[in-house]
């Protein structure tokens, strides 16, 4: 166990990209956590996923010791927190365990949306926050220009700012000797009953579920009887461990100190993030507050392409469930896609992960119908639908009006794409809140109908501003407005997987770049093929798909016989990847592909 | 109707002068090729084969390639002696050599004949110099001309191949030169639209996004409706998807492939279907010339057989029928109740017509072809 004052914990916000993960690995490198031949790139990311897109999609943590100029050494707990928006509230709550932050700002660009976003929560958790230049390697460095920004901007001091290259290693021992010497150290009575916070949990396939803890006060060994207050589940400690970032035994942990438990939990989902850890016999009378569950807002039907498949798809999604409290799912039928399920996710990215996930670890093809926000659907007799499936419509007669979620948006952008920007905002039904200047950037505060902005709205805007800008988000409450149920029609027939809610103004524009770009997805058939967009009974946009004309081999002999029977073997299984909705074929990437839209 | 498809020998002569950017066959170009050795092979093969097979009736010979109209007259000689003496000759035997039309091989065809072929067919391809540059030909179109005259003057029968859907063709450039073609054509004519083949030069140029010009889909079929009306008009109708005919003189080794008859295939790369103890196999041999030589020269079978299923053997009865004018018997379709409505669909559609249990396309659904057969058998 190690004495308060030898103790550091902190986490690094910083907008994505700007040297989170490479600033993690210099400290763990520097500090000999990792052997040198054991140590890769971006160490803390762990799913492949994370490694590929080079994103941190669930919090990981690592222990440090390192041995300061005073001459004495420390322990630097770091819990590195995802940085992507989807992510948000794991970010706020890991907050909570740590009682400073790193501010990484890339020199070179500057403060960005996830910047803002990620440093306000800090301050809420009522952070010391080390500010730290990172990138000064690069010629478009600009230190004056960013601390000044840091200051304005954000409103804290940068007079003392480290100024580093993660890259590198250039300042890397100062950012250690600033964690050591700014940032306090934790409080707590290690006499007291046990108080520990449950941080995080996950599945582990050798492990089981993994607690990560962090001790308020009292002491907690292997072996233990716990007990955790919320759930009221108890059980005996297994195994306790240290992150280095391998699992590494220890016997004791005290106040201040961040560890891992297992426990013979079985599923994730017996944990909850924010509970109070305390012993069966001795317990702490007074518990955390607790967080509330995160809430999926993005929803939609996730069907597996081969009918034969929906067993393992269930089974992939339950032990996805296992390990992940954010994801829900319920079973849903659909005429024309078969048994499927209608998950729930934090955002797109989220949606995203799990989808690559099932396809990847379980290698099931599948087809992903148009994601969906929760509208709230007041009826005429008073009573309110949650509605999470645009199939699930009630009949218009009985509705009262419907109310869609917002989001306040905040986006940072070089003034070159200012215009651009505000148009795209307008055209997703923006209102306009903010609009100021830091430094030659300009910040733009919109409110927006969260369905605008689910299925494409971050990478429009990546695209209109060539990258340059970026973007958070936050929830802000309901609204009325003129929403109505947009179908599509393949050959007279409708589509379910396709069907939307959208704003009424909005029908035509949406509803004809659907027809379009499905006309380029479906392959010709045999005969024309019209398709429309319809609102009730009204058609409101059209595209008809011309027969396919010409399809035969030129040549076909003794030799070929053989060789277009494989082909026709291949069809078969080929068949099994379309979708037939009457008499036409619908290819699996054509769902999704449809709902990207070029404006 | 159809009349029984009869038994064939298909010999694979897998040498060229020079290989052809669109070509897919199995064509290598060598120097050294030991004639005497190539024909003891084929002398050995048709001997095994005629073992196993016991004593039938040959109806069809076919030299092809890789280019035949090289190969050495006596090597012709002893194929065809040795196969009348495994096999008997029917009194109508057609035996077949596909040629190139250069002049060196235009000399020799009088010895081809010599030795027994009474049928040719000769690679023009294109009518024009420039087109046939284009083609990677090395012959010219005059030599062409000459190289089918020539051949029209030494055998009972013969017939021509045109590519089309050439690259930067126009449908009046072709219906130029196919009438150009018609006009000197005799009783038979192959006409086929180029085909983009994975693996040869110009599909990894496709690939790389090199290949322009090549007709879109819509002007292709335009293409080929043209040609359908211009050969029936002129007595020379399509009585398979890409082959013209005036009627009797169909290419009967051809017809065995697509009525699914028997035909042993010898040389490297040859595919055949034998029925033997009531088992119909597919055969395949080795595609390199030299494993396949060296097989059969230690008297090891090269082949490769594989039983066929009554369904895959219905299965290739409909792809291949299908491409006829005559069409397939319909019962032959796998699972026939099961395609009652797609069949029923394809009829409404007008392409295909259902007449005495036989089913056929019509004229829309010709070009469709690949996309009917996937209705009645994926
Ligand atoms: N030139 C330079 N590049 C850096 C530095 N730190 C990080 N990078 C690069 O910036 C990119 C994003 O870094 P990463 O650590 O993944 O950012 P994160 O998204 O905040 O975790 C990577 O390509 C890094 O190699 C630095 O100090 N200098
Ligand atoms: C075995 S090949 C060639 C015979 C002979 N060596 C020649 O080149 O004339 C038979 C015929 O198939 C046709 N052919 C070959 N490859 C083709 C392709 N890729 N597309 C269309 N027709 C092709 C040509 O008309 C060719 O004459
Ligand atoms: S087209 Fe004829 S000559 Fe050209 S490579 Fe093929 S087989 Fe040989
Ligand atoms: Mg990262």
């Amino acid at each position: 166990m190690t004495d308060l004052n030898h103790i550091r914990n902190f986490s690094i916000v910083a907008h994505i990209d700007h040297g989170k993960s490479t600033l993690a690995d210099r400290l763990i490198q520097m500090t000999g956590t990792v052997a040198e031949r054991d140590m890769q790139e971006q160490i803390l990311d762990s799913m492949d996923i994370e490694r590929e897109r080079g994103i941190t999609i669930k919090a990981n943590t690592v222990r440090i010791e390192y041995p300061a100029q005073d001459g004495q050494t420390y322990i630097l707990n770091l819990i590195d927190t995802p940085g992507h928006v989807d992510f948000a509230y794991e970010v706020s709550r890991s907050m909570q365990a740590v009682e400073g932050s790193l501010l990484v700002v890339d020199a070179s660009q500057g403060v960005e949306a996830q910047t803002l976003a990620n440093v306000y929560q800090a301050i809420d958790a009522d952070h010391e926050i080390v500010p730290v230049l990172n990138k000064i390697d690069l010629p478009a460095a600009d230190i004056d220009r960013v601390s000044e920004q840091i200051e304005d901007v954000i409103g804290i001091d940068a007079t003392d700012a480290v100024q580093i290259s993660a890259k590198t290693g250039v300042g890397i021992p100062d950012v250690l000797e600033a964690i050591v010497q700014r940032l306090p150290h934790p409080e707590g009575d290690r006499d007291a009953a046990l108080k520990a916070m449950l941080v995080d949990s996950w599945y582990d396939p050798y492990l089981g579920v993994v607690v990560m803890i962090r001790v308020i006060d009292g002491t907690i060994k292997k072996g233990d009887q716990i007990l955790m207050m919320q759930t009221g589940a108890k059980y005996k400690i297994d195994r306790l461990a240290v992150l280095k970032p391998e699992m590494q035994d220890i016997a004791e942990l005290g106040p201040g100190e961040i560890g891992v438990l297992t426990a013979s939990i079985k599923q994730v989902r017996d944990t909850r993030v924010g509970d109070t850890i305390t012993h069966e016999k001795k317990q702490t009378a007074t518990a955390l507050p607790g967080f509330k569950p995160a809430q999926p807002v993005v929803f939609c039907g996730l069907f597996p392409v081969d009918n034969a498949e929906f067993e393992d798809l269930r089974e992939a999604i339950e032990k996805l469930a296992l390990n992940d409290a954010s994801f829900s799912y319920e079973m849903e039928t659909s005429a024309a896609l078969g048994f499927g399920f209608r998950c729930g996710f934090l955002g797109l990215l989220h949606l995203e992960v799990i989808r690559d996930r099932i396809e990847r670890e379980y290698d099931i093809d599948l087809i992903t119908t148009a994601p969906s926000v929760i509208y709230h659907v007041f009826m005429r007799d008073g009573s309110m639908i949650e509605l999470h499936n645009p199939a699930d419509m009630p009949d218009l007669t009985h509705v009262d009006h419907i109310e869609e979620p917002r989001i306040k948006a905040t986006i940072l952008v070089p003034d070159e794409y200012l215009g651009d920007v505000l148009k795209l905002c307008q055209d997703r039904r923006g209102i306009q809140q903010d609009l100021t200047y830091a430094g030659t950037r300009a910040m733009v505060v919109y409110d927006l109908p969260l369905n605008e902005v689910v299925f494409d709205f971050y990478d429009r805007l990546k695209s209109v501003t060539k990258g340059y800008a970026s973007f958070d988000y936050q929830m802000t409450g309901y609204r009325q407005d003129f929403l109505v149920k947009m179908q599509i029609l393949v050959n007279d027939e409708p589509v379910d997987a396709l069907s939307m809610m959208v704003h009424r103004d909005r029908a035509e524009s949406r509803g004809r770049a659907m027809c379009e770009k499905l006309k380029e997805l479906i392959p010709r058939h045999m005969f024309k093929i019209p398709i429309q967009a319809a609102i009730g009974g009204r058609v409101i946009a059209r595209e008809t798909l011309s027969a396919l004309r010409k399809d035969v081999t030129a040549k076909c002999y003794g030799g070929d016989a053989t060789r277009k029977r494989k082909l026709l073997e291949k069809q078969k299984a080929g068949k099994k990847k379309m979708r037939q909705f009457g008499k036409v074929e619908i290819p699996q990437e054509a769902f999704i592909n449809a709902l990207k839209m070029d404006s | 109707m159809a009349e029984l498809p009869g038994f064939g020998l298909y010999v694979h002569w897998p040498f060229c002068q020079a290989k052809c950017p669109y070509c897919d066959f199995n064509s290598h170009v060598s120097t050294q090729i030991d004639h005497a050795e190539w024909a003891r092979a084929y002398e050995m093969e048709i001997e095994r084969l005629g073992e196993e097979t016991g004593e039938r009736r040959l109806n069809s010979v076919f030299f092809g390639g890789g280019t035949p109209s090289l190969m050495d007259p006596q090597t012709v000689e002893r194929v065809l002696s040795s196969a009348r003496r495994v096999w008997s000759f029917a009194n109508d035997i057609e035996i077949t050599l596909e040629a190139n039309p250069t002049s060196v091989e235009a000399d020799r065809f009088k010895s081809f004949f010599a030795a027994g072929v009474n049928r040719v067919s000769v690679g023009l391809q294109a009518l024009n110099d420039a087109d046939l540059k284009q083609l990677g030909r090395l012959h010219t179109a005059d030599e062409g001309r000459r190289a089918f005259d020539i051949a029209r003057a030494v055998f009972p029968r013969s017939s021509f191949d045109l590519i089309y859907a050439r690259q930067d063709q126009s449908l009046s450039d072709w219906e130029a030169e196919l009438a150009e073609a018609i006009a000197f054509a005799s009783a038979h004519l192959s006409l086929y639209q180029l085909t983009i083949e994975p693996g040869t030069a110009f599909g990894d140029r496709q690939k790389r996004g090199l290949l322009r010009g090549l007709p879109p889909d819509d002007l292709a079929a335009d293409m080929y409706e043209m040609t359908q009306q211009m050969t029936l008009d002129a007595g020379l109708p399509a009585y398979e998807t890409s082959n013209h005919a005036q009627a009797g003189d169909e290419s009967k080794h051809n017809l065995i492939y697509w009525r699914g008859g028997d035909w042993a295939a010898i040389g490297p790369g040859g595919h055949g279907r034998l029925t033997l103890d009531g088992s119909r196999y597919a055969t395949e041999t080795p595609r390199s010339p030299k494993e396949w030589l060296g097989a059969a020269l230690n008297g090891e079978n090269p082949e490769n057989r594989t039983v066929l299923s009554q369904e895959e053997i219905n299965e290739e009865a409909v792809m291949m029928g299908l491409r006829l004018a005559e069409g397939v018997e319909a019962a032959l379709i796998p699972q026939f109740e099961e395609k009652i409505n797609n069949i029923n669909g394809l009829a409404e559609s007008n392409l295909i017509e259902l007449h005495d249990g036989r089913i056929m396309l019509t004229a829309a659904g010709r070009p469709l072809l690949n996309a009917v057969l996937r209705e009645l058998l994926v």
